[in-house]
């Protein structure tokens, strides 16, 4: 059998059912397999494309996402991608052709050194050298891409080996004796943990998408709800926790909620599970819930004490975690009435502080206005992915995610025009839930290209592109802290999206008036297979509150 | 405080912290990799991107074809060295890391010294060389090689004899170490 076709039968045994990718010179043996390989293959218009949809695959299904491309420039497109499903801890296998063995060192056409390039970003990384070696290394990518802590897996072949014949046999096992992901948390640290629970007069929970990574959710709403804990997540762990619920305070960090960095700020104790104290949310590190001792829940041993000590470290899966540090805490009985005078603080709080905006007078429509109006027309049920900046902040602030998965954005690399390929991605794996975009008219540019690919293949995306003429963070930035003089951040009326997508075959629209919006959005949902709307909001409209980047919880503006 | 186990209330303000951040002293750890291409890259680029500074690095065959051993040294007052083993545990090509503890530790690194020496001042290296238990492995009329073995110490104190009579080239391997006992390092 061929390197190649026995590929194929691998991605079968670990149930892929569809592939992103670009065919290129080192990779036609690959693509030849895919003729009769019985995968489905998405072919993107871009490799930056199909790696992020293959992250969006990811995020919506929990399943390993898989992103194919050719040597040299197919393989360099593929590093944003990649990068950002390191930071993300997105599980997504990516394979890529090489030169001929042959060439490899010698410059030769569409030569990179891929390997090498990738080495900082991805979680593993395979040169194959035999094609032997070629199925075993795929099952250890998805492997390795789908346990602990999940992240991008590259697998490079060149071509001359993935046409190689080879003996396939299927493989059942993986032998990888220095991975060993530690799974079930040490039982006495989670005593430990339940009993400083019970103690905490001002406790916290502080969820990150460790949980969703985890399928967690479940078990977190039961720790959290199995005494009055107080529960706020960061951006990446936005729907692992009901929102809303009399629990919830919100998102935290640069643009969380008063209620959740404040309570952060006067906890006594933390229970971060599946979090990693990113400067996004710790502001000023030195100031960071300075009353708090921690307990950090994480399956990744190394994000324990990396920026704050932990004082009850327990490394394992939340879901495992969680179960049992239930368990654990029920079996204290605690007294939920000690918590009365914390949650009279928080509600405090709550009421003086909630989050919000001044609406227009006239029909302008305010971009908070926008995602509150998307979450009315989708009846909070959409699977809402996101490009970076204002929109991506306002979409976290003010959509609230009932349930994981349904948020899907680039939190850590924070990736311009993540948002449109992701939605393209979720929809392909989760074709019977409506997938929504809220996009950035700056971010959007950066991966327009994919309108074609969800046109082709009748991806019905729809991209909400809250359009304010600028890249609105920066320029939110330079009004705040460079003295209000703008600096390259105006992007005027270009390009007219309504022209783009029909020139790319797919439906659009313009809506300008926030009293038909909540309608208009239904009606633009309901239309069969992609759809793009140019929805037109204030062009200065800054996103509060914020804390200053480097600064403390306490010097919260706006 | 109170036990695992038990209902005993548990007190916050007796919680304590992690806090080996910085142990202030060198480390050598001893880890085991399996033989594959581009290992070394990886623990070096993980190092460079985390700002982990090496001090000295080996690399070289153990009894197992399969198996390499690096031991490098890293210095505890710059760097968490919790953290550099825990971020190296995440390579999947490392197998086992030890962080040795010098009490327990034989390690030993091998220096070559080329020395200008000409008439008087030869027999004078010869001496000291006899002191560090040095050996002169090449003479000629202008210089001399002397080989020393032994911990870093041994071999700076070493450099600074000699370093006064015009040192033309020093080369050093860094250190590899070994557990003391029969038991595996």
């Amino acid at each position: 059998m061929r390197a190649v076709d026995a590929l194929m039968e691998c991605l079968k045994a670990e149930g892929v059912d569809v592939v992103f990718g670009l065919p290129g010179g080192a990779n036609l043996p690959t693509y030849d397999a895919f003729v009769n390989g019985g995968i489905r293959h998405i072919l993107v218009r871009h490799e930056a494309g199909g790696g992020h949809a293959a992250e969006g695959y990811a995020k919506a299904t929990g399943k390993v996402g898989v992103a194919f491309a050719t040597s040299g420039p197919g393989a360099t497109n593929l590093i944003t991608p990649i990068c950002d499903a390191m930071m993300d801890s997105v599980p997504v296998v990516f394979i890529t052709g090489q030169v001929r063995t042959e060439l490899l060192g010698t410059d030769g056409f569409q030569e990179a050194d891929t390997i090498g390039i990738t080495m900082p970003v991805v979680k593993h990384s395979f040169m194959i050298i035999d094609p032997q070696e070629i199925p075993r290394a795929i099952h250890e990518a998805f492997h390795i891409a789908s346990t602990g802590r999940p992240g991008p897996v590259l697998v490079d072949i060149p071509q001359d080996l993935s046409r190689a014949e080879i003996d396939y046999e299927p493989v059942g096992d993986v032998r990888l004796p220095g991975y060993q992901p530690r799974v079930e948390g040490n039982q006495k640290q989670i005593r430990q943990a339940a009993k400083a629970l019970a103690s905490a007069q001002r406790p916290v929970i502080y969820a990150g998408g460790g949980v969703v990574n985890a399928n967690a959710s479940q078990e977190l709403t039961a720790f959290a709800t199995s005494d009055r804990f107080p529960v706020t997540c960061t951006l990446m762990g936005l729907g692992a926790f009901p929102a809303p619920h009399e629990q919830w305070l919100g998102m935290l960090g640069m643009h969380g909620t008063r209620a959740a960095n404040y309570a952060m700020d006067e906890a006594d104790l933390i229970c971060a599970v599946g979090a990693r104290f990113d400067d996004r949310i710790t502001g000023k590190l030195s100031e960071f819930a300075p009353r708090a001792k921690f307990i950090h829940i994480d399956v990744d041993p190394a994000e324990i004490s990396k920026n704050v000590p932990a004082h009850i470290p327990i490394v394992g899966d939340a879901k495992h975690v969680l179960a049992k540090l239930v368990e654990e805490y029920r079996a204290l009985e605690a007294d939920p009435a000690r918590l009365d005078a914390w949650w009279q603080r928080i509600e405090g709080w709550k009421t003086k502080y909630p989050l919000g905006y001044e609406d227009s007078s006239d029909s302008e429509i305010k971009p908070q206005f926008m995602v509150r109006a998307l979450y009315e027309a989708t009846g909070g049920e959409a699977i809402i992915t996101s490009d970076v900046g204002q929109h991506q902040m306002w979409a976290a602030q003010y959509y609230d995610f009932p349930a994981p998965r349904r948020w899907i954005n680039s939190g850590g690399l924070g990736t311009m025009g993540f948002g449109l390929p992701a939605a393209m991605g979720a929809a392909v794996g989760e074709p019977e839930r409506l997938v929504c975009c809220i996009a950035g008219d700056g971010s959007v540019q950066m991966n327009a290209q994919e309108l074609a690919t969800c046109a082709q293949n009748n991806i019905p995306i729809k991209v909400f592109i809250m359009n304010n003429g600028y890249l609105g963070m920066v320029r939110q930035w330079q009004e705040l802290f460079w003295d209000g003089k703008y600096s390259h951040v105006d992007m005027g009326e270009f390009p007219d999206f309504v022209k783009l997508a029909e020139a790319y075959g797919v439906t659009a629209m313009r809506f300008t008036d926030k009293n038909t919006l909540v309608q208009d959005m239904k009606d633009a949902i309901a239309i069969d297979g992609p759809v793009l709307v140019d929805v037109r909001v204030t062009r200065e409209e800054n996103t509060y509150p914020m804390i200053p980047a480097g600064s403390a919880a306490r010097e919260m503006v706006g | 405080m109170g036990e695992p186990g038990t209902k005993t209330p548990l007190s916050l303000e007796e919680l304590q912290a992690a806090t080996n951040m910085r142990t202030g002293r060198k480390h050598v750890l001893s880890i085991l990799v399996e033989n594959k291409s581009g290992v070394l890259t990886r623990i070096a680029g993980l190092f460079a991107r985390r700002g982990f500074n090496i001090s000295t690095l080996t690399v070289g065959p153990t009894e197992d074809v399969q198996i390499s051993r690096v031991t490098l040294t890293v210095d505890g007052a710059l760097h968490p060295i919790d953290q550099v083993t825990k971020q190296l545990h995440k390579l999947v090509n490392v197998l086992k890391i030890r962080d040795l503890e010098p009490a327990d530790t034989v390690a030993r690194e091998l220096a070559l010294f080329k020395v200008s020496a000409d008439g008087v001042q030869r027999g004078e290296l010869v001496q000291i060389a006899e002191i560090f238990r040095g050996k002169v492995v090449d003479v000629t009329k202008r210089a001399i090689i002397i080989e020393v073995t032994g911990t870093t110490d041994k071999i700076e104190a070493f450099e600074t004899m000699v370093r006064p009579f015009g040192l033309i080239e020093m080369m050093r391997t860094g250190e590899i170490a070994i557990s003391r006992g029969r038991s595996e390092t």
